[in-house]
């Protein structure tokens, strides 16, 4: 018995001296959050100002040098009027061990790809949670398997999603939001297993010299839906989504020169209606220390197609997006984006302004501002029309 | 024969160090304070920024950082921000090189994106301090031309003065002035003169310390910018040698699970 208990001292010492390396780690934000809509709703179910509040508390544990963790990260947001944006989301629950050759990830989690920033394309594990933001950038957490092997001649990711999130949208009473609302109870799939559909994607990037280069594949249910005309229960007409099983294809590509970024995403999809390409790229070219201050001025540039035309359930199909990123560089890195993105065929156009500033050491000031500027009927971005909005946003971080 | 052989040698040989130009004496003190301090392969350290504006009121960074030594090109360095607290996880990975640009990346932890960015943002400022990124990226020889200006005494120490002139594209500076311990070639002071040639900044290191028996590092900096006022104090702390870091800590890889 004598090998036994020294195997089992050995695996206790072992034990031991790992869990003393295990450093854990809380963090997190709390928000509160006002938007105000000076335009009298298109619905007579929205308001004309709504109230939210947020948390987001993270704990993390790491251990072997940082080459092994479990980062566990939840969210959960009350709103005044929306009741679908009263919600919460297990963001992150994810194992991640890093070897010389190779990282495996197992849980919860997000995943981002791609360059331009405005659209984000080719990002396609995780679903968007809409009812968070029109910009979409809000993610549901994914439950996956994800191996990175990694060689000289860059990282090959595979990936397994075992289950599909759905898409949130606004309920009712949310806005801004399409007319009529999306109603997420009657969602259909094209896949007879829905949500238990398993998705597979491969991905390859390299960093070589200035260039920075990603070619993806995907296969499985599409993140973003096709919205169809339904009714509810209530025989009110209602948008129903439809998720497609798709095929995809794409490649992200970023090439650095001095003060110039210039980014490239496209992609071929097949599976939602005919097949199509789409296409977004553009620059960031950016003047360092403007006025004679340590002020940064970034001038944004980036195109948009898709070759469905006007028959694409997006409104980015032929849209040219401009902007300015100024960032004061100061203590409290106070900054602001401005844009306008432009629809070459129905000129309708989207203002965009974001600013945050930094006040003390743990709270954040948003600032952000959406005008739709009167979109005709075919244009889907006419659905905000009314939607016109001012939001703030402050933040405690700790 | 031999002997006044001898001292002919001893005659000539301080006339050919004088033939030596000051350009040539510069260099040969930045190639031996570089050879000094070549060899220690990886190390990681954690450090505060504190931030003064010219009314005295103070903010705080923290952040730590782990660097590569490269053989024959710049190092690699991964610095993770924790203070500020909504800038937490946020890292910045910089592969230094002599002559051309480095390669950076950033990685947002909100968004779990990683972003190439533009290097040639030498002169900015890192994290609103008064350090610009030029200077607390890896000091490399070819980086500079030299000249050698005097020897000197700093506070009592023997100093070499040398005055280095940026070789690489958007430096915010036309020279910059080093007192360097004759004893440890490492600076004591640092001038820099901005692109007007007035004095912009100095920078005092404080508090050297040996690590293993070789590796002299400083414990505290002070930058002082002249024109503005303003000034940072960089305290570093836990220097660690020999953590067995590879090239892998400091991937786009590593850049997500940095913390």
């Amino acid at each position: 018995m004598n090998w036994y208990r020294s195997l089992l001292l050995m695996v206790l010492t072992g034990l031991a001296t790992q869990l003393q390396a295990v450093e854990a780690e809380w963090s997190g934000n709390l928000s509160g959050e006002l938007r105000y809509f000076p335009e009298t709703p298109a619905d007579a179910r929205q308001q004309e100002s709504n109230a939210s509040a947020a948390f987001e508390p993270e704990y993390a544990l790491e251990w072997e040098n940082g080459r092994q963790s479990f980062v566990t990260r939840l969210f959960a947001r009350w709103d005044q009027n929306d009741e679908r944006r009263s919600h919460y989301d297990i963001r992150e629950m994810m194992w991640s061990k890093a070897a010389e050759a190779w990282e495996l990830r197992l849980g919860i989690g997000k995943v981002f790809w791609g360059v331009t920033e405005f659209l984000h394309l080719v990002d396609i594990i995780n679903q968007s949670d809409a009812v968070e933001n029109l910009d979409l950038e809000d993610k549901l957490g994914q439950p996956m398997i994800n191996l990175a092997w990694i060689q000289d001649w860059g990282t090959v990711d595979f990936f397994v999603l075992p289950y599909f999130r759905e898409r949130t949208f606004p309920g009712e009473q949310g806005r801004p939001r399409t007319q009529p609302a999306v109603d997420t109870a009657q969602a259909v799939y094209q896949s007879e297993e829905k949500e238990k559909h398993v998705d597979y994607a491969l991905r390859w990037y390299h960093s070589i010299a200035e260039w920075d280069i990603g070619v993806s594949y995907f296969t499985g249910t599409s993140r973003d839906p096709r919205l169809q005309v339904g009714l509810n229960s209530k025989g009110e007409p209602v948008l129903v989504p439809y998720y497609d099983l798709i095929n995809q294809i794409s490649l992200d590509l970023q090439g650095t020169f001095d003060a110039w970024l210039w980014k490239l995403e496209a992609l071929h999809r097949s599976g939602q209606g005919p097949a199509f390409n789409a296409i977004t790229g553009g620059f960031e070219y950016t003047l360092y220390g403007v006025f004679g201050s340590s002020a940064d001025l970034g001038l944004l540039l980036e195109y948009l197609y898709d070759d469905r035309g006007s028959t694409a359930p997006t409104a980015f199909e032929d849209d040219l997006f401009w902007g300015m990123r100024f960032a004061l560089n100061d203590e409290q890195s106070s900054e602001v984006l401005a844009g306008q993105l432009i629809d070459r065929q129905t000129h309708a156009i989207i203002y965009n302004v974001e600013a945050s500033r930094r006040f003390g050491d743990a709270w954040k000031v948003y600032l952000e501002a959406r005008i739709f500027d009167k979109a005709p009927p075919t244009d889907p971005a006419s659905a905000f029309n009314q939607d016109d909005y001012l939001q703030l946003e402050v933040m405690y971080y700790f | 024969m031999k002997n006044s052989l001898l001292i002919l040698l001893a005659v000539l040989l301080p006339l050919s160090a004088m033939a030596e130009t000051m350009e040539e004496k510069g260099l040969q003190i930045a190639q031996e304070a570089d050879r000094r301090d070549s060899g220690w392969g990886d190390q990681q350290s954690s450090l505060k920024m504190i931030l003064r504006n010219r009314h005295g009121q103070e903010s705080i960074r923290e952040m730590h950082n782990r660097s590569l030594e490269v053989e024959g090109d710049g190092d690699k360095t991964l610095i993770v921000f924790d203070r500020p607290r909504d800038v937490k996880g946020t890292a910045f990975l910089s592969f230094t090189h002599a002559t051309r640009p480095d390669d950076q990346w950033l990685y947002l932890p909100a968004l779990k994106r990683v972003k190439r960015i533009s290097s040639s943002n030498k002169s900015g400022p890192f994290m609103g301090s008064e350090f610009a990124y030029e200077d607390i990226s890896s000091q490399e020889v070819a980086k500079y031309k030299y000249k050698f200006l005097r020897d000197d005494k700093l506070e009592g120490r023997d100093v070499f003065v040398v005055e280095q002139y940026p070789q690489y594209k958007n430096s915010g500076y036309t020279r910059i002035i080093s007192w360097i311990a004759r004893d440890i070639y490492r600076p004591l002071k640092v001038e820099f003169y901005d692109r007007k040639n007035s004095l912009l900044k100095t920078l005092t290191y404080h508090e050297y310390k040996q690590y293993l028996n070789k590796y002299w590092r400083p414990a505290r900096m002070e930058m002082t910018n002249h024109q503005t006022g303003k000034s940072t104090t960089l305290i570093w702390k836990s220097y660690k040698f020999n953590n067995g870091f590879t090239a892998r800590d400091f991937d786009r890889n590593s850049l997500k699970r940095a913390r």
